[in-house]
């Protein structure tokens, strides 16, 4: 694996602003507030955390599906928030995408072939059909397929089309948004495996955002923990789930059950308290203090304050949190 | 806690959908039991019936197009199958309680919290008016509802997806059912909210002697909750034993197979995830032998041609695994 950065992240803001009635104040929503992530050419970077965490609205600003209020999304050392127009485009191209549902993000009434052709044409390529056919092989299957509608597939056959769709454009980024949560187990491991082959093949980086820390860290080499629109703790992947030192990471860890009835009657465990506050009115302070097990009196009056600290090589912890277990 | 009492004895069950003129039978000749304080599991992919299962057990199959072939469902040695629908009604809640996937929509938008839970107390526990007030506010604590005086009067919209799930539980168990069927109460919730509600779950069995079915796809919660497992099929039971035996010792490929393709956190990522190769096949094109047959990493030729017969065979004691894939692992 190369140390090329393919994507760096600086201090990406994205507001959402909702629009206020008569009655009610106009309220700003902080979906992603300060993030900062690097990927290297070939590697994984996986963001876990709860609905509402924000995730998702990464993955929408760089893919320039939501505007970002500030901060730099840079793709090979451009920054895509200053580019327009023909250049935009065509940094674009580099930055494939496959969703969640398989079933929505299908156009159900075109045809295979021309589903995955779509983004060649787009750029203008022509005579598309082998290209087609080896995209249909690349994920897996029959490209004597391509005449047919996607009703006539299953889910995971689907995501499969999805991939195929990702990767024509030969793209140095894909980002995957919870891109096996609606399919079945025994299918999920077929697309994980397939999606690390094509990264072995094709050297891509992934950014992969899912809620199953299993799955996560199945595939990343970095993972990041979103809480609230921050990422709380980032470090390596074996780090992160051998090391946790975030109360938050800790509980989302031990919160799910492996499938090993002897570790889980072992397994002491209290689940956290709550609901993750809305991010329209999130708490003052430290996010974290409201769910947090050990808050200080500073971090319960809100005058405690966030940011990530190195705590050893490359492992990343908010320090309002660092020592709060 | 385990008592052998039957208190929930399915036998035989088979449940058709009519599905373009022809009937495609989604449950097939399923038997399990259910003792008191028992939580049960229910495992399998999407489309292996384990819902129409559930809704069998409650008789809210869609009729048309489903219709309950053939079996028997004995609750407490009656019957449910030859049960009048004026009779169902008063199991539903009473007997058996249910709660299902999503819980955004599962609760009536337009009626407070207090409404939804009182209107069941009312109807079913001759309660007046202000005794089911006091005890909805009971129910919601019990399911661990903070300010539930205050909740009451709250619509479904204004609370979270693991509040309204507390909700649902403190529906289904407000008549104080032996039985709570969970159809995938988690599914939808995220993994830490997901641990407060079965948490809870399991607290209530505990302390209120219900029994549960639990149904999910992910092994995972099993371990952690259940006392017996049944794998489910494409529509058959194909494997039932303690959690231990179906995690330490399973016999089925299919079993197997799915217990080794969970990405897992105690695991080392490096290694290639084994999977089953193919999917699951679709029922109404389904002829005849062995439902696994396509999937099976060892047919014989007698499987592939579709001669070979299932059934579940007891290997030890209380373990079941269907005798056509006992040796194909």
């Amino acid at each position: 694996m190369s140390n090329k950065k393919i994507l760096e992240i600086k201090n990406l803001k994205v507001f959402y602003e909702s629009s206020g009635s008569f009655f009610t104040r106009k309220n700003i929503v902080k979906a992603v507030n300060g993030l900062n992530i690097d990927i290297n050419q070939g590697e994984t970077f996986g963001l876990v955390g709860e609905s509402g965490s924000g995730k998702s609205t990464v993955a929408r600003a760089i893919l320039n599906l939501v505007k970002s209020n500030s901060g730099e999304i840079n793709l090979e050392e451009e920054n895509l928030l200053k580019l327009k127009g023909s250049k935009l485009r065509s940094k674009q191209k580099q930055i494939g995408a496959i969703f969640q549902d398989p079933y929505s993000s299908l156009n159900p009434r075109m045809k295979i072939k021309d589903i995955i052709a779509e983004p060649l044409r787009v750029q203008g390529k022509k005579n598309v059909e082998e290209d087609v056919k080896n995209l249909l092989k690349m994920v897996g299957l029959d490209n004597r397929m391509d005449n047919r509608f996607p009703h006539e597939f299953s889910g995971g056959q689907r995501q499969r089309i999805g991939i195929a769709r990702a990767i024509s454009t030969n793209p140095k980024l894909i980002i995957c948004d919870e891109p096996v949560s609606a399919l079945d187990v025994s299918v999920q491991a077929q697309i994980l495996n397939l999606l690390k082959d094509l990264q072995k093949k094709l050297n891509i980086s992934y950014l992969f955002i899912a809620h199953d820390l299993s799955v996560v860290k199945y595939l990343s080499l970095k993972v990041g923990v979103m809480y609230l629109g921050k990422i709380i703790e980032m470090a390596n992947s074996e780090t992160i789930f051998s090391n946790p030192m975030h109360p938050y990471t800790k509980i989302l860890i031990n919160s799910i059950p492996v499938p090993d009835p002897k570790i889980e009657r072992k397994k002491k465990f209290v689940p956290i308290k709550g609901d993750i506050p809305s991010a329209s009115n999130p708490p003052s302070g430290c996010v974290f203090r409201t769910r947090c097990p050990n808050p200080t009196s500073d971090c319960k009056d809100g005058k405690s304050e966030m940011g990530l600290i190195e705590i050893e090589p490359d492992h990343w912890v908010d320090k309002c949190c660092v020592n709060c277990k | 806690m385990k008592s052998k009492y039957k208190l929930l004895d399915v036998k035989n069950l088979r449940t058709a959908f009519n599905v373009e003129g022809k009937d495609v039978t989604v449950v097939n000749d399923i038997s399990f039991n259910l003792s008191p304080g028992e939580i049960v599991g229910l495992v399998g992919e999407s489309g292996c019936g384990k819902s129409v299962t559930a809704l069998s057990l409650m008789g809210l199959v869609p009729d048309p197009p489903g219709k309950i072939l053939g079996g028997e469902i004995f609750l407490e040695g009656k019957d449910l199958l030859k049960f009048s629908e004026s009779d169902m009604e008063k199991v539903r809640g009473k007997e058996m309680g249910m709660i299902f996937q999503e819980p955004m929509t599962s609760l009536n938008p337009v009626l407070t919290i207090g409404k939804q839970i009182t209107e069941i107390l009312e109807l079913h526990q001759d309660m007046s008016s202000k005794e089911a007030i006091n005890e909805a506010i009971e129910l919601l604590k019990l399911v661990g509802l903070t300010d539930p005086e205050l909740r009451i009067n709250d619509y479904p919209h204004k609370l979270s997806g693991g509040q309204r799930q507390r909700i649902m539980i403190a529906i289904a168990l407000s008549c104080k059912p032996k039985i709570l069927i969970a159809d995938e109460p988690t599914t939808a919730l995220d993994v830490t909210i997901q641990a407060q509600i079965l948490e809870l779950i399991q607290k209530l069995s505990n302390e209120l002697g219900t029994s549960v079915i639990l149904i999910t796809h992910n092994l995972g919660i099993l371990a952690r909750y259940a006392h017996k497992i049944n794998v489910m099929y494409a529509g058959h039971l194909i494997e039932s034993g303690t959690t231990d035996q179906i995690f330490y010792n399973p016999k089925h490929p299919y079993t197997a197979g799915l217990l080794n393709s969970v990405p897992r956190l105690d695991l080392d990522p490096n290694i290639e995830l084994p999977t089953i190769k193919g999917e699951v096949p679709n029922l109404a094109e389904f002829n005849e032998g062995c439902i696994f047959k396509a999937r099976c990493p060892n047919p014989t030729n007698d499987c592939k041609d579709g001669k070979s017969e299932m059934g579940l065979i007891e290997v030890e004691p209380g373990h079941l695994v269907d005798k056509c894939c006992i040796n194909c692992k």
